[in-house]
């Protein structure tokens, strides 16, 4: 077996010098009744070439998203990755190394990760940043533990703009936590009062921006609000090439930030694995969950750095941690360094304005379409339609026709019938003029 | 337990290779490399994007205001600033890593090349189902691996690691003793456990209780028995343990929890020992969470990601998180929302479906060993710590005596009298090329040392190693008759990129971001 | 001014009229390494005696300090968390770190003198 170093030969000699006759001997202490003799009902061992034709089987039975006009967004993004990330990410020294525990061995770790941390904080206009979280629906629900561990309040109140997804992991969080959340009607065009909402007894007010139909808001003034009542204001942000083109949440006026960083250097793959962000106030900063990278010098006076503030976390703090969290998403955070470090300043203001100018164009073509209306008054790469009749089966008769038209909203609100005629549509880059005509051709003859 | 922090500021004797003077601070193919935001070139770019059509803007006037402060750079800049980062980092592919349960096994190139196919990697996860029905099979077929490798009925597979597993395992048990009206305030936790054990106890609502180790390392089974109660919700346990041991008396445990009518958690961070040779379902295991980073060679990442599936018995089925993969006549389904059929789940624990990327990376590794293959991991891992725990029972002091599992546990009484520290042992094992094994883990013992091996090592790396290691206790050794020096232990080690860093100024006064200079600074200079 | 008394757990504790001065011992100290941050509890916290009244951590490790008396909380010792390493240079005066009204004079009775602390040290090992 190609994998296995040791020969035969070696077992036996490796039993001989343990002293004991056969492999059986050193499972001795398993119960008899435990043991499993023979093999299990599985296929056995295969080489790479079977391996690959019957995954390559499986994978040619999707749609793959680059071989057909497609706008999906809703929480992942399509979005081109240079050649470099990938090709950097796969050296030995990145794949197959360990969390940076002994830093004298991992400085390559540790340094992207500070880089990391910077352009999180760069972007998001925050203070501070971790080395990242599993995704944004996780970090949310961190931030939303977080502002309650701060405040010690017990209470936080969710925007009906919050993607689904991330409202359904913190009920989770909350319920076993103990924790009590109000979360608002998912009505898009807004029109809810948060602030009306908060007293004495709020942690945090959640809110997305853009919100999950797309709009943009400016938050200022609820920060306002929640800092004179004593609680905090977490922003979320699920597209994160946005910060390329509006005004950041930490200009707004922003606690803690948690956002989803899968558009810079990480594939849609099928929805995971991706990569939280998370940014805080400093002076919040021992709250964190999550790693931390911090700089330091050596024992020659020479810059590097190290983990930091780890009694934070589960190996030291055990049960008293902020989080029982381990693993960060190491790879996926140096593939979004990687992807950002390219796109620099320059780059990443363009792509920005691309990706909007990509979906103005698509929001103006689709909106000619009879019976179609464009609900957002801003986006930036992502808007809601509201169509004639129910978005889920329109979708599905486009997909018939090799289009990949959106997502429809009651894909992730099956029980808001009121919700059934709406389809999100995001257009990055990777769209083509002739992908929205073909997407208009179809939308018009579908809803004919 | 903190000497490590006392270490930190010796200097290098005069004269040291490694205090060599070079012009440029390079020495030889260590190059220093600073950070982007020093080399940047304002406006560069190392992306080539087309001009944007001028459209009406539909940013509702919040466009960005000011620069956002990152730097400037072309491709081949970047490339040369990751490769010289990269090389600052030891790796499984450039040794041995024996860090004990982390199971630092190679990871397979096949497995990147079967991720990155278009069919996997370029699909959304809320495309209609129709249109993903081979990727749905996919995660159906990692499913039908799992609970055949460990004989239990059901597996949730959305948990994006191991310690988010324990926290869906248990929040499954906290539902299922909810349902029956059951309020149970405690779990308990062995001494020796990992630390995401009692930190996931403590999320979900519980307070924890530590069960001692018996004198032969495993859980003392009169302690458990004594602090179970009405009280108690469930028993998180490792098996093998961290100490590298079986707890041959798992069936007498299970009983017991069972009896209590508490649920028995089992974290699987150490599967490697007995995949293909045991299942955990024998062992009478309510819910088990899988690393497929550790038993399953998905890369660990420099940190991640990781993928954490938990196998549940029946019990716990009808409360794993959605989504579900459902297979009917029309085809392959997903379950995504607490209604119908999922209606007493527990809910989402994360966005979208898992770690879609990871889950092809294990199947690959599984489909490439097959059963066959996987019970020869097994059966080598184990041989293999057993080979270096009786190749070092001369020169290191083993914590338990007898055999091990798939890793091994020596404790300092070897470095008695020597002024050596386990730290300082490990620091020097550097300096010979090699990642050290686990410190001060687990707490049961002092000053821990746990090598895990893997089956991926040769004998003769294992030889080497072996005799690294005999060669720097001998030297410890010679401390104690005058010929060796502890200070050569205390300042190891000389020959990385960096030496021991300070972790105290580094908690102090955090730095944790790069800042641009001040603008007054910049106009005086 | 009184005898200093110790606990199991290593903290000290001098009675200053009806309040105790406390801090950690200096066996704690070299135990703990470098002290790098402190939480202390906020003035007119009720504490218990045996029970958790602030945490000292080094860069590694993390212990709760445990008031050896019970009471009111009157005054903190800012010094050490803005510079914690007062705490390794001091730790029997400096390096104090919260005073408490004592609610009742006599826990201090039966708690060990300095002899006793120092031979309970000696057999930690």
């Amino acid at each position: 077996m190609r994998y296995l170093p040791l020969t035969d030969a070696d077992r036996r000699d490796m039993l001989a010098t343990i002293g004991v006759p056969s492999i059986d001997d050193l499972f001795a202490e398993v119960p008899a009744a435990a043991r499993h003799d023979g093999l299990l009902d599985l296929p056995r061992a295969m080489g790479e070439l079977e391996v690959e034709r019957r995954l390559a089987a499986m994978a040619a039975k999707n749609t793959v998203a680059g071989a057909v006009p497609f706008f999906l967004g809703a929480g992942s993004y399509r979005h081109h990755v240079p050649a470099a990330v990938d090709h950097l990410i796969q050296r030995g020294e990145f794949l197959t190394s360990y969390t940076p525990y002994q830093p004298e061995l991992a400085q390559g770790t540790l340094q992207y990760l500070f880089e990391f941390q910077t352009q999180v904080a760069l972007l998001t206009g925050m203070e501070v940043a971790n080395a990242s979280l599993y995704d944004g629906a996780t970090a949310c629900a961190e931030a939303v533990a977080m502002a309650g561990r701060i405040t010690r309040r017990n209470k936080s109140v969710l925007s009906g703009g919050l993607h689904p997804h991330y409202r359904a992991v913190c009920e989770t969080y909350a319920r076993f936590a103990g924790e009590e959340l109000q979360a608002q009607d998912p009505a898009p065009g807004g029109g809810e009062d948060l602030a009306g909402l908060i007293d004495g007894e709020t942690a945090c007010v959640v809110v997305q921006n853009p919100d999950f139909y797309g709009e943009i808001r400016d938050y200022s003034q609820l920060a306002q609000i929640c800092h004179q009542n004593g609680a905090l204001l977490v922003v979320i942000v699920t597209e994160i090439l946005c910060l390329g083109a509006i005004t950041p949440p930490g200009e707004m006026g922003a606690d803690i930030v948690a956002a989803e960083g899968q558009s810079f250097g990480n594939a849609l793959n099928f929805g995971g694995p991706y990569v939280g962000l998370f940014a805080s106030r400093e002076k919040f900063v021992r709250q964190m969950p999550g790693r931390l990278v911090g700089e330091t010098t050596d024992a020659e006076g020479r810059r590097g750095w190290v983990l930091t503030l780890s009694t934070r976390e589960q190996h030291i703090r055990r049960e008293k941690a902020t989080s029982n969290i381990c693993t960060n998403s190491g790879l996926c955070a140096l593939a979004f360094t990687i992807h950002l470090s390219l796109l620099g300043e320059a780059g990443l203001t363009r792509l920005a304005k691309l990706n909007h100018a990509t979906a103005v164009t698509a929001a103006e073509r689709l909106a000619k379409i009879p019976g179609v209306k464009v609900v957002n008054n801003s986006f930036f790469n992502e808007f809601a339609l509201r169509l004639p009749k129910p978005a889920a089966p329109v979708v599905e008769a486009l997909a018939q026709r090799g289009i990949l038209a959106g997502v429809p909203v009651s894909r992730l609100y099956p029980e808001r019938g009121e919700l059934a005629d709406l389809l999100l549509v995001a257009a990055t880059e990777t769209v083509t003029a002739d992908d929205i005509e073909r997407l208009a051709a179809g939308l018009t003859e579908v809803l004919r | 337990m903190n000497e490590w922090s006392q270490a930190l500021s010796r200097h290098p004797s005069a004269g040291d290779a490694t205090t060599v003077q070079t012009i440029s601070g390079n020495r030889g193919l260590q190059i220093e490399e600073p950070l982007l935001f020093e080399q940047d070139s304002p406006g560069h770019c190392g992306v080539d994007l087309p001009e944007p059509p001028s459209v009406t803007s539909r940013l509702g006037g919040l466009d960005r205001k000011r620069p956002i402060g990152l730097p400037g750079l072309s491709e081949p800049q970047i490339v040369r600033h990751f490769t010289r980062l990269s090389q600052k980092n030891y790796a499984i592919d450039t040794g041995l890593y024996p860090l004990g349960s982390c199971t630092m096994k190679h990871n397979p190139r096949l497995n990147e090349k079967m991720a990155r196919l278009a069919g996997f990697a370029d699909i959304h996860p809320l495309q209609p189902v129709s249109t993903v029905q081979g990727a749905l099979e996919l995660i159906d077929t990692l499913a039908h691996w799992l609970k055949t490798l460990t004989g239990m009925p059901a597996v949730a597979l959305p948990p994006a690691a191991g310690a988010h597993g324990e926290l869906c395992g248990i929040m499954t048990i906290r539902a299922a003793l909810e349902a029956r009206g059951d309020k149970r305030s405690r779990i308990l936790v062995p001494e020796s456990a990992h630390g995401t054990n009692p930190a996931t106890a403590a999320a979900t609502g519980y307070s924890v209780e530590s069960i001692p180790a018996n004198e032969r390392g495993r859980v003392d089974l009169a302690a458990l028995r004594a602090k179970l109660g009405p009280d108690v919700a469930a028993l998180m346990l490792t098996n093998p343990n961290t100490c590298g041991l079986f707890e041959d008396q798992i069936l007498e445990i299970a009983e017991a929890v069972h009896r209590a009518g508490a649920f028995f958690y089992c974290d699987g961070a150490n599967f490697n020992a007995i995949v293909g040779r045991v299942r955990p379902a024998e062992l009478g295991i309510d819910a088990l969470h899988i690393n497929l980073h550790k038993t399953f060679s998905t890369p660990h990442g420099g940190g991640g990601p990781g993928s954490g599936p938990v196998v549940l018995a029946a019990e716990l089925a009808p409360y794993a998180p959605v989504p579900w993969i459902v297979h009917g006549a029309g085809g392959f389904g997903l379950v995504e929302h607490d209604s119908g059929d999922a209606a007493r789940s527990i809910g989402r624990l994360k966005g979208f479906h898992g770690q879609m990327g990871m889950f092809v990376r294990a199947l690959a590794y599984m489909m490439s060993h097959g059963s066959d293959g996987l019970k020869q991991v097994a059966e080598d891992a184990v041989l293999n710590a057993n080979y270096l725990r009786v190749k070092l029972a001369g020169a290191l002091s083993a914590a338990f005596p007898g055999i091990c599992m798939h890793e091994v546990l020596f404790d300092d009484e070897f470095l008695e009298g020597t002024g050596v520290t386990t730290l300082d042992f490990a620091k020097a094992l550097i300096d010979q090329g090699f990642h050290p094994m686990t410190m001060y883990f687990p707490l049961v013992v002092h000053g821990a040392l746990l090598i895990e091996p893997t089956e991926t090592e040769s004998k003769a790396s294992l030889d080497q190693f072996a005799a690294v290691l005999t060669g720097l206790a001998a030297r410890a050794q010679s401390i104690k008759t005058g010929a060796g020096d502890a200070a050569s232990f205390r300042e190891a080690p000389l020959l990385t990129p960096r030496r021991r860093l300070d972790e105290t100024t580094a908690a102090r006064k955090p730095v944790l971001r790069w800042r641009p200079a001040p603008v007054q600074q910049q106009a005086a200079e | 001014m009184s005898a200093v008394r110790f606990t199991k757990d290593h903290e000290w504790v001098r009675q200053e009229g009806d309040v105790a001065v406390i801090g950690i011992t200096d066996y704690a100290q070299s135990q703990l390494g470098d002290v790098v941050y402190v939480e202390l509890p906020e003035l007119g916290r009720q504490v218990e005696q045996g029970k958790e009244a602030a945490v000292v951590e080094s860069a590694k490790a993390a212990s709760e300090v445990y008031s050896p008396v019970s009471g009111e909380v009157v005054a903190v010792n800012d010094d050490i968390v803005a510079d914690p390493a007062k705490v390794n240079a001091d730790a029997m005066g400096e390096g104090w770190f919260i005073k408490v009204r004592l609610a009742d004079p006599k826990q201090l009775d039966g708690m060990m003198d300095e002899a006793a602390y120092q031979s309970f040290v000696g057999e930690q090992h």
